[in-house]
């Protein structure tokens, strides 16, 4: 066993893993921040993005010891205490979810999409940049128009269901 | 995945060091974006991972005129978004962009991705198209040279990439085309154009991994237009077949994408 501390969401945080844990179990089984989720365990679906040192990464496919003496913020971490993060607003008003099963990746993608382009961000640029997030309700369309929408982006997509 | 022991190493000296001591059964650990999937499908079990991704010496990138030189540990949404290698060779940062998805680009490095040489992997067809140079703890050798084969370069049991290097070419371009589900290039073109003649790298189809097609590039040089390939047929002998497409589909897709390469990089 191996001791890891890092800072999460904002508290340091030590605990004892094997080198073999990958970050999203320390996350959800050792912190019990289960926000977090893991949907495909194969890199590919998104679910379990968080942020370490403020760039987003896919927590099921990083070791917990890789991240110790990192800063990680996960979708626990996001909002002021009751108040809602600009893009949990954003998705709640604009039904970015259905199942809600892949919306704290969904979420953790898309503040580091904005975090990156700020309100220059296009449809076509979000759109690109969820090819590692993927939703099997909604169709994309409200998840577009949500991060287009906490963006501040001038521009309002067109094909976005209501 | 399988138990296994992580070691953080703060200079190539010492991951060097670590490596030689425990042999064949360590193995350094980049960005981990190939390494621990496999590890997870028990496909390979390290019993000891080195990690590069705090060796200082291997971050940096340096654009000396039209001379660029990439540290092995820096990760491809650093290399998209590098100003100073855009403003020369446009083609080699939208590249980096295209691999994987953005949480992906934050961690995998072009150090791992060069060592690694997955018959997909994008960069190897940019760096035998451009000439380039891979960087080693221990000596320099063309990209010709180094890559191999399937999964197989010139690197000895131990040997860390540290940067690779090229210089800028007047024109160049890559074009992807992806498996639809996968997202990786089922044909990848690199085209590159100079005074001297133009390269092409093409990764994804061949069965060996990535390697230059020299019909095209003769073709190429002769007259640098997408047409000047219309003529010539791409033996399916080398190339990889699966359920995604045969060999004879890929060695089509080598002429279609490369068509679509050349139109790109006239764009520039």
């Amino acid at each position: 066993m191996t001791d890891v501390s890092m800072t999460v969401n904002g508290r340091e945080m030590k605990g004892s893993v094997e080198d073999r844990t990958l970050l999203v179990q320390f996350l959800r089984d050792n912190l019990g921040l289960t926000g977090t989720h893991v949907g495909c365990d194969t890199s590919q679906c998104g679910a379990c993005v968080v942020h370490v040192d403020g760039k987003a990464v896919k927590s099921c496919t990083m070791l917990a010891v890789q991240a110790s003496g990192a800063s990680v913020t996960t979708i626990e971490g996001i909002a002021n205490g009751v108040e809602l993060h600009p893009v949990q607003a954003a998705f709640r008003e604009h039904h970015g979810l259905q199942c809600g099963f892949c919306t704290p990746g969904m979420i953790m993608t898309a503040v580091d999409m904005i975090n990156r382009h700020g309100s220059s961000l296009d449809e076509k640029t979000v759109r690109e940049e969820l090819d590692g997030n993927i939703c099997r309700c909604t169709g994309y369309h409200n998840i577009v128009k949500a991060i287009l929408s906490a963006a501040g982006a001038a521009q309002t997509p067109a094909m976005a269901a209501e | 995945m399988y138990e296994t022991s992580y070691t953080r190493a703060t200079s190539i000296e010492e991951a060097a060091r670590l490596a030689a001591e425990k042999g064949e059964e360590a193995k350094y650990l980049s960005g981990g974006m190939t390494l621990l999937p496999t590890m997870k499908q028990r496909l390979a079990a390290p019993e000891m991972l080195i990690d590069l991704r705090h060796v200082g010496e291997l971050k940096g990138i340096t654009v000396d005129g039209r001379a660029i030189r990439i540290g092995g540990g820096m990760t491809h949404a650093e290399i998209a978004q590098s100003d100073a290698i855009k403003a020369v060779c446009p083609g080699f940062t939208s590249l980096a962009g295209l691999i994987g998805d953005p949480a992906v680009r934050h961690m995998g490095t072009i150090g791992g991705s060069v060592a690694n040489f997955d018959p997909a992997a994008d960069y190897p067809a940019a760096l035998l198209a451009l000439g380039g140079t891979i960087h080693t703890d221990k000596r320099e050798i063309a990209a010709d040279d180094f890559f191999q084969g399937l999964f197989e370069t010139a690197l000895e049991e131990g040997e860390i990439v540290t940067a690779v290097s090229f210089e800028a070419p007047d024109a160049c371009a890559y074009e992807k085309f992806r498996n639809p589900a996968s997202r990786y290039a089922m044909c990848g073109v690199f085209v590159a154009k100079r005074a001297g003649g133009v390269k092409v790298g093409v990764t994804g189809a061949g069965s060996d991994g990535a390697f230059r097609w020299s019909e095209g590039e003769q073709a190429l040089s002769g007259n640098f237009a997408p047409e000047a390939v219309d003529g010539l047929t791409v033996p399916e002998g080398n190339m990889l077949s699966d359920i995604h497409g045969s060999s004879a589909y890929r060695a089509n897709l080598v002429k279609v994408v490369t068509k679509r390469a050349v139109k790109k990089a006239q764009g520039h």
